[in-house]
């Protein structure tokens, strides 16, 4: 278990050394997203009361078009200098691994969302920026980031490459996507709890079991 | 060249089509009755009308295609586990006849809908992931194609048909699970929302069954069992250009 912390700490901080020095990832994500949410509210032109039952759609699709984005790029450069196989020689597990590359994709993508909610909060006038929200936005961002960091490894391996993450990742994340949106939507227009705790309970149910098919089946992903 | 033993080894097994004939007999003739019971036998619904007697085979279908996609998991944890790719291929057969059988359900489904929900298509939770189980599997589709590589198209596969199955097992749940649902649980307790549901008697509750045992024991078994034969051979002449190749 030492071992695997200890491995999976290590990943998790040179990512975020790596982050810190080329800023890469976080940029190109963060200003993705904030195009997404202004193209939006162009779009959509929403009323007050619309805009309490759009604004978690809104806040979803970008935040999950924003994790393809920052998940390709997180796993392309790893390939990109050899750095993969590298990893695969070390003598530690194949799920240490996935799971250090996997928590630092979320925190990325969870770091994105949580600028979102004050942001959407001001632009749509609805009270994004709360506790309950950050909370759903860490547990839906995490199952997404899990299946994102493994079909990533997948699909770049691919002859489509980058553009075929979207294609497997959004059908496979959707029963999170329905129960974030759902239970978000919930919160903001203050239905009583009995009418979205049960899309938590889902949620919930569905990041514990994507985390551990994905730890299991990273070690097949990679292998030569 | 050892990765592709096991297909010519597959291939050229004794191929049995004297059994699959049989088979497909027996389930073309099985699969008219059913029809024959739908459109005949079974009572006529007291407020629906004819139109009810799509439900046998939009179940039917369902069902079927949960089969298939279920022999799609066996198949992908039976190859990681040996490595065979008759494995492989017999996951690739489930995810082609599931996605037809899907398509089936979802346009008789349509169909019925119009007249009882007064529209061919709702966004509904349980219609929604009944449609993205589909992509699901297109997705696999193009998952295979895009790999050059056989070991690793039949890794990936095996790994992507385990995991796509989620949306299958949530698209069987989240109507027993959902008070917003409109679609109807036609077996136990549905959704208080539940639009056009109905009670059967015992003529269509037999037809049902017949329906239901044809699409899942006979239909979906025989098209898997050609889809197969048919991927065996594709390998095999896949072989033989390469040795062909190989000699110059």
């Amino acid at each position: 278990m030492t071992v695997f912390a200890r491995a999976v700490g290590a990943i998790f901080l040179k990512d975020m050394r790596a982050e810190w020095r080329s800023r890469e990832l976080i940029g190109v994500m963060l200003l993705f997203a904030l195009l997404s949410v202004l193209v939006f509210s162009f779009a959509l032109e929403l009323d007050r009361l619309a805009r309490r039952e759009a604004i978690s759609g809104v806040l979803w699709v970008t935040v999950v078009f924003a994790s393809v984005l920052g998940l390709n790029r997180s796993v392309a450069q790893e390939r990109e200098n050899g750095n993969v196989d590298a990893l695969l020689l070390a003598p530690i597990p194949r799920a240490a691994i996935f799971f250090g590359k996997f928590l630092a994709n979320w925190l990325f993508t969870a770091v994105i969302g949580a600028l979102l909610l004050p942001l959407m909060t001001v632009l749509y006038n609805v009270t994004l920026a709360s506790l309950p929200v950050l909370g759903l936005l860490l547990a839906g961002t995490w199952g997404i980031c899990v299946t994102g960091t493994l079909l990533a490894s997948m699909t770049l391996q691919t002859r489509v490459g980058e553009a075929l993450l979207p294609i497997a990742l959004l059908p496979i994340a959707l029963p999170l996507l329905l129960g974030t949106v759902r239970a978000t939507t919930g919160i903001l227009t203050d239905a009583p709890v009995n009418d979205w705790g049960g899309w938590v309970g889902i949620l919930l149910g569905i990041d514990l079991f994507y985390t551990v098919v994905c730890m299991a089946f990273y070690g097949v992903v990679v292998e030569e | 060249m050892t990765a592709a033993s096991p297909s010519v080894a597959a291939a050229s097994a004794p191929n049995h089509l004297g059994r699959l004939k049989a088979l497909t007999a027996v389930t073309a003739v099985a699969f008219l009755l059913g029809l024959g019971m739908a459109l005949a036998y079974a009572g006529t619904d007291a407020i629906q009308g004819n139109v009810q007697r799509l439900f046998y085979f939009h179940m039917g279908a369902f069902f079927g295609a949960f089969v298939a996609f279920a022999c799609t998991v066996v198949g992908g944890v039976q190859y990681l586990r040996t490595r065979n790719v008759k494995w492989d291929t017999f996951a690739l057969a489930g995810v082609e006849v599931g996605v037809v059988l899907s398509f089936i359900n979802l346009a008789t489904g349509s169909i019925w809908a119009r007249p009882i929900w007064n529209t061919w298509w709702t966004w509904d939770p349980r219609l929604t992931s009944a449609a993205v189980m589909v992509l699901v599997y297109i997705a696999y589709l193009m998952v295979r194609s895009g790999i050059e590589n056989r070991d690793t198209r039949h890794r990936f596969a095996a790994v992507y048909g385990i995991l796509a199955f989620s949306s299958v097992v949530f698209t069987l749940v989240v109507i027993r699970i959902r008070p917003d649902t409109i679609h109807p649980a036609v077996i136990g307790t549905g959704a208080q929302d539940a639009q056009g549901g109905f009670a059967m008697n015992s003529s269509m509750t037999t037809t049902l069954l017949l329906n239901m045992a044809v699409w899942v024991f006979l239909l979906t078994p025989t098209l898997m069992w050609w889809r197969i034969r048919l991927q065996n051979y594709a390998d095999r002449v896949t072989q033989r250009k390469i040795a062909y190749m190989e000699q110059g």
